[in-house]
């Protein structure tokens, strides 16, 4: 049998160059397979993992996912801000433990910055109940202070003492702050969250940066300097958002209860999980559709393997008869056959998976950047496995027809082929 | 006159859905040792007495007895180890793979029989290079890829692989038909006396009667095969 494995081999080697091709596409249908699962199982880990211990997410009125979106992936915009005095019912509130302030909507050089209290630092928590670290410095305390994540500090080669300047709005090149620098007091350490990819300031520093702007624009005419701000009350008006903990989770229905009914304006508050999974009910369509098409792909690839290998069974008739005056029995040349075509599907599932690895490291800073969505590196998870699994079944399955064919004729044939 | 090396009697054969009965052959018997001119023009039936021969085809009625085994009584796989024991094969063209070396097509017989493994003694490789020396082969042709070497150098090659591990009976498809005269004789001869060194029964199938001049015996198909004989008459 071995000896007929390796006849196999070296036939499909004399082979190389269509068989190649038939392989490539079956490398490329099975990275795409495998891409799309990765990416889902990566965006919901990655989801998932970005906030942990938060009871409510508190904003404007707007979609549970929306405001679930801007206040922790600060993707997208808020439609409206709360002012701090609904902020401080709420963190007043008897039934509430912490609560954490958040105001968004400048940035750094394409890096959020999120206006926040102190506090962030000692009551975030990420992926399994961790806690922020520092990995160099400390929280800030006054303003033009600022705590930077760990791809901000490593993306831009900051350290401390650094000093910043802030750009109004997402957009990288937006109207700078630039008469008013921060200086960097502290460097977290990674989390594999949007935390990393966040300039962190105090809420009196954004306050104090728009002191002398009205409605998203400088005051034309003014302008203060910044050792004046202190002068000014930096107290905010407006945040975008809240981070909520609560004594007791079992007062979570309330306490929504108490945030979406709240008279002052109109308010909303929602659970984190439940967000999610809102967010993962309204993708999950098209997460089955698009493995659905990658799958089809697939199998395109392997009726293209079955086909190759049948258009060159009429070619290879006298070669079968060969093998056959030679001793090879039906079944060692159905084995040929059959082994052939499972080789390239396995070769071509190996190459996929490089493929994918490749890829997913070049691609790897792009959808963090873009989508907040961390794509490890790391070997073939459980449900990648058995989508190459199958694969290779369906590939063994696709070279059973070409087998059973060349059977059929070296049964017919005898030692002469007949055309 | 010693044991036959290849006896058929009553035999019947037609193709899977065939109606005409393609062999009738009610007695062939072959001495060992013999060596066979069997003629038989295109259409009389040689591809497929050949099939059966081998192995790979069953007759519908009949015996095949080969070194004293009734084939015909064998299973399929029964049938493909015998061939690969004790039948040299030799065909007209083609008969190479073309992606092996012609050492390692020399040596294909012996992966898929051990008994030919064994009787081709301690090495293999080594039997399989004198073989092909013996043959007039020069050596840096050996580790070409068959496909790539002349006509008369693959028939060559195709001889020194029927040969190896000496198998009891050597068939002989047409095996000049794709070289010019002066060299037919010449690998004629060659098989005569390689056959006769390793003691095979040499069956030489052919449609040039020119060819029979160095032969044991002479057969016609169109004497023992009775459908050919209705149909001509």
């Amino acid at each position: 049998m071995k000896a007929v494995l390796r006849l196999a081999a070296l036939s499909a080697w004399s082979r190389r160059l269509t068989l190649g091709l038939t392989l490539i596409a079956i490398a490329l249908a099975v990275t795409l397979l495998l891409a799309v699962e990765r990416i889902r199982v990566d965006a919901r880990q990655s989801f998932t993992q970005a906030v942990s211990g938060v009871d409510l997410v508190v904003g404007a009125r707007t979609g549970g996912v929306q405001l679930m979106l801007h206040a922790v992936f600060h993707a997208g915009t808020a439609s409206n801000n709360i002012t701090w005095d609904s902020y401080r019912a709420i963190a007043t509130h008897p039934a509430v433990d912490w609560a954490l302030p958040l105001s968004l909507g400048d940035s750094h050089r394409g890096f959020a910055v999120l206006g926040t209290s102190a506090d962030y630092f000692a009551h975030f928590r990420h992926g399994d109940k961790e806690e922020l670290r520092f990995r160099d410095g400390k929280a800030f305390t006054g303003v033009f202070e600022a705590v930077l994540g760990s791809e901000v500090a490593r993306g831009l080669g900051y350290r401390l003492g650094d000093a910043i300047t802030l750009s109004h709005g997402l957009v990288e090149r937006g109207a700078e702050h630039g008469d008013k620098p921060f200086r960097v007091t502290g460097i977290l350490a990674p989390t594999g969250t949007p935390v990393d990819r966040t300039v962190h300031v105090s809420l009196e520093s954004i306050t104090a940066l728009h002191l002398d702007w009205v409605g998203g624009a400088p005051l034309p005419g003014v302008t203060i300097p910044a050792e004046f701000v202190a002068k000014f009350d930096l107290r905010p008006k407006e945040i975008t958002a809240a981070l909520v903990g609560l004594k007791q989770r079992s007062d979570v229905f309330r306490m929504q209860r108490f945030i979406n009914q709240y008279r002052g304006e109109a308010l909303l508050a929602v659970m984190p999980g439940v967000a999610l999974d809102e967010l993962w009910q309204s993708v999950a369509m098209v997460e089955r559709t698009l493995l659905a098409i990658s799958a089809l792909v697939v199998l395109v690839g392997l009726a293209g393997l079955a086909a190759t290998l049948l258009a060159g069974l009429n070619e290879r008739r006298r070669e079968l008869a060969i093998l056959r005056a030679l001793g090879a029995g039906p079944g060692q040349i159905f084995v040929m056959l059959t082994a052939e075509g499972a080789l390239v599907t396995a070769a071509g599932a190996a190459l996929g998976l490089i493929l994918l690895t490749l890829g997913s490291g070049l691609a790897a800073p792009w959808l963090l950047e873009r989508f907040g969505i961390v794509l490890a590196t790391r070997l073939p998870g459980s449900q990648e496995l058995a989508l190459i699994g199958a694969v290779i079944t369906t590939g063994l399955l696709a070279s059973l027809v070409p087998g059973w064919r060349a059977w059929r004729m070296s049964l017919a044939d005898g030692l002469t082929p007949r055309n | 006159m010693g044991m036959s090396a290849l006896r058929i009697a009553d035999l019947v054969f037609r193709w899977p859905r065939q109606a005409e009965n393609c062999l009738e052959i009610p007695l062939l018997e072959l001495a060992a040792g013999e060596r066979v001119f069997l003629h038989g023009p295109s259409g009389s039936g040689k591809s497929s007495l050949l099939g059966l021969l081998g192995g790979v085809a069953v007759p519908q009625a009949g015996a095949i007895e080969l070194l004293g085994t009734s084939i015909t009584q064998l299973g399929g796989r029964a049938r493909d180890r015998f061939r690969a024991d004790h039948i040299g094969f030799l065909f007209q063209q083609f008969n190479l793979l073309p992606w092996l070396s012609a050492l390692d097509n020399v040596l294909l017989p012996c992966t898929f029989s051990s008994r030919r493994r064994d009787r081709a003694g301690p090495s293999p490789r080594a039997e399989a290079e004198r073989l092909l020396g013996h043959l007039d082969l020069a050596p840096a042709t050996w580790h070409e890829p068959a496909g790539e070497l002349s006509v008369g150098q693959q028939q060559r090659v195709a001889a020194a692989r029927a040969l190896i591990g000496r198998p009891e009976i050597l068939i002989a498809d047409e095996p000049t038909s794709a070289l010019d005269a002066e060299r037919q004789q010449i690998f004629i001869d060659l098989l005569l006396q390689e056959s006769a060194a390793v003691g095979a029964t040499l069956v030489f199938v052919s449609h040039d009667r020119r060819l029979a001049g160095h032969f044991d015996r002479i057969v016609a198909l169109d004497d023992i095969n009775r459908v050919t004989r209705e149909l001509a008459a």
